[in-house]
């Protein structure tokens, strides 16, 4: 535990230090969402029934940018391997790792909400749940996010492989945010939001366990 | 001696990159306080033989036991070319993480007197981007001594160091030996090392052509050298 704490406070702390990326994810997040009100055109009942997709695909691209940052100074002077070899548990450095991408991808997601609200107008009745969903799928991206960008870091054309390796593995997760995410905005006479959400609690109970096992195989030689 | 009575046992150690093999069959014995120095030309298997070591590399072939014990990690430090270091956080806060996962104090007052030891005091608070390559190497080496491990790996430590800093090299060699640390260190620097080790290794091709004294290391390299020429006029 002490060494989960200790790999959070590195994270943190070099998170604060980049904080200058952090905000291009959110201009870039914030880009998206404007690109993809201008595809759907002056349809206010289309950009306001969209609102959910595009705030989570937004969050899904932009998401692929921290992910693979959170790994690029590990690599520039191999700092991850000078941990192991410290003989720190990489279950603790992956734990780490992913609360602080969790973290970080929240702040985004909340970010970009306001953004999606101004974009897509659709009404501020459940912006209280929605932020709840936002915890749930953004815990749910960053560990297997967390995990393929440490394995895509082992290689060259990281910025390629992350997306194609992560994002079928999100399918799941992008459906149940999405769904959650629009009934809690457009409306929710049959409550179908909480079975959605507790999808994603179930993805969380999968993902994280699993990837904090797998991630000592991929960052070790 | 048994196996398990040295600081460093290692009986056939191979490791192999893609199809070349970087290191072939090296069997190698350190006993503990001792120093070895691990000679070479760039690309004879230095770097990896230290690397195996520290349990930064797998083996392919061989045994290796560090106090009798399979397990690597954390019982050597290695200072290497890479020098794990995050370029946006300072020197102290570098050592700070550190000190963090080694469950050590991690307080300013804790770690000034490590960066004044590696001539680093003045600039402890400044960002690592912004250090010199021998700064950064000065750091490692307080990364390393933080880690306070038996065993202390060093690949050229004098590499990025100014040279009136090749003396303060030495002296740390010999206070690490004066701990009774056991030292490996691999260099080019055959003559200046082989007054501060006892033992020395040549490689060739990841192969061990050598071992020996300390001493008559530069001979030994000397002959090497020699008899490399001759079959490159031949």
């Amino acid at each position: 535990m002490n060494q989960v704490i200790a790999a959070l406070r590195k994270e943190l702390l070099l998170g604060w230090r980049g904080r200058a990326q952090a905000m291009a994810v959110i201009v870039f997040g914030s880009t998206l969402l404007l690109l993809l009100s201008f595809a759907v055109g002056p349809n206010a009942t289309a950009l306001r029934q969209l609102s959910g997709g595009f705030l989570w695909v937004s969050l899904l691209f932009a998401s692929t940018l921290s992910l693979a940052e959170s790994f690029r100074q590990e690599r520039e002077q191999r700092a991850l391997e000078g941990l192991l070899l410290l003989g720190a548990h990489p279950a603790a450095l992956f734990y780490g790792k992913a609360l602080a991408n969790w973290l970080q991808l929240f702040v985004v997601g909340a970010a970009l909400v306001p953004v999606m609200i101004v974009l897509y107008d659709p009404g501020l009745s459940g912006i209280g749940r929605l932020l709840g969903v936002l915890a749930l799928g953004t815990a749910a991206l960053s560990a297997p996010g967390t995990l393929h960008a440490g394995l895509a870091a082992q290689v060259r054309a990281q910025q390629v492989l992350l997306p194609l390796l992560l994002f079928p593995l999100m399918v799941p997760v992008l459906i149940a945010s999405v769904r959650a995410s629009s009934l809690l905005l457009l409306g929710d006479p049959m409550g179908q939001a909480a079975s959605w959400a507790l999808l994603l609690v179930a993805c969380n109970g999968i993902f994280w366990p699993l990837c904090g096992l797998l991630f000592g195989y991929v960052i070790e030689e | 001696m048994s196996e398990n009575s040295f600081a460093i046992y290692a009986r056939g150690l191979s490791k192999r990159y893609g199809r070349s093999w970087a290191l072939a069959g090296v069997d190698l014995c350190v006993e503990a306080g001792r120093a070895l120095v691990v000679a070479g030309r760039n690309g004879s298997g230095k770097s990896t033989l230290l690397r195996l070591l520290a349990g930064s590399l797998r083996p392919d072939q061989g045994e290796l036991r560090i106090f009798g014990d399979e397990r690597r990690k954390g019982r050597a430090a290695l200072v290497a070319h890479a020098a794990f270091l995050y370029e946006t956080l300072t020197g102290l806060e570098n050592l700070q993480v550190v000190a963090r996962f080694l469950h050590k104090p991690s307080g300013r007052a804790d770690l000034e007197p490590l960066l004044d030891r590696v001539g680093l005091a003045k600039r402890g608070d400044d960002p690592v981007q912004s250090y010199s390559a021998g700064m950064r190497k000065r750091l490692s080496i307080a990364r390393a001594l933080l880690q306070d491990a038996p065993i202390v790996l060093l690949d050229e430590p004098y590499g990025q160091i100014d040279p009136p800093g090749f003396a303060w090299i030495d002296a740390l060699i010999g206070q690490l030996r004066a701990q009774g640390k056991t030292v490996v260190l691999a260099s080019h620097q055959v003559e200046r090392l082989a007054g501060l080790c006892d033992r020395a290794l040549l490689l060739e091709s990841g192969r061990a052509v050598w071992s020996g004294s300390a001493a008559e290391l530069p001979a030994a390299f000397a002959r090497l050298e020699g008899q490399r020429r001759e079959r490159m006029a031949g």
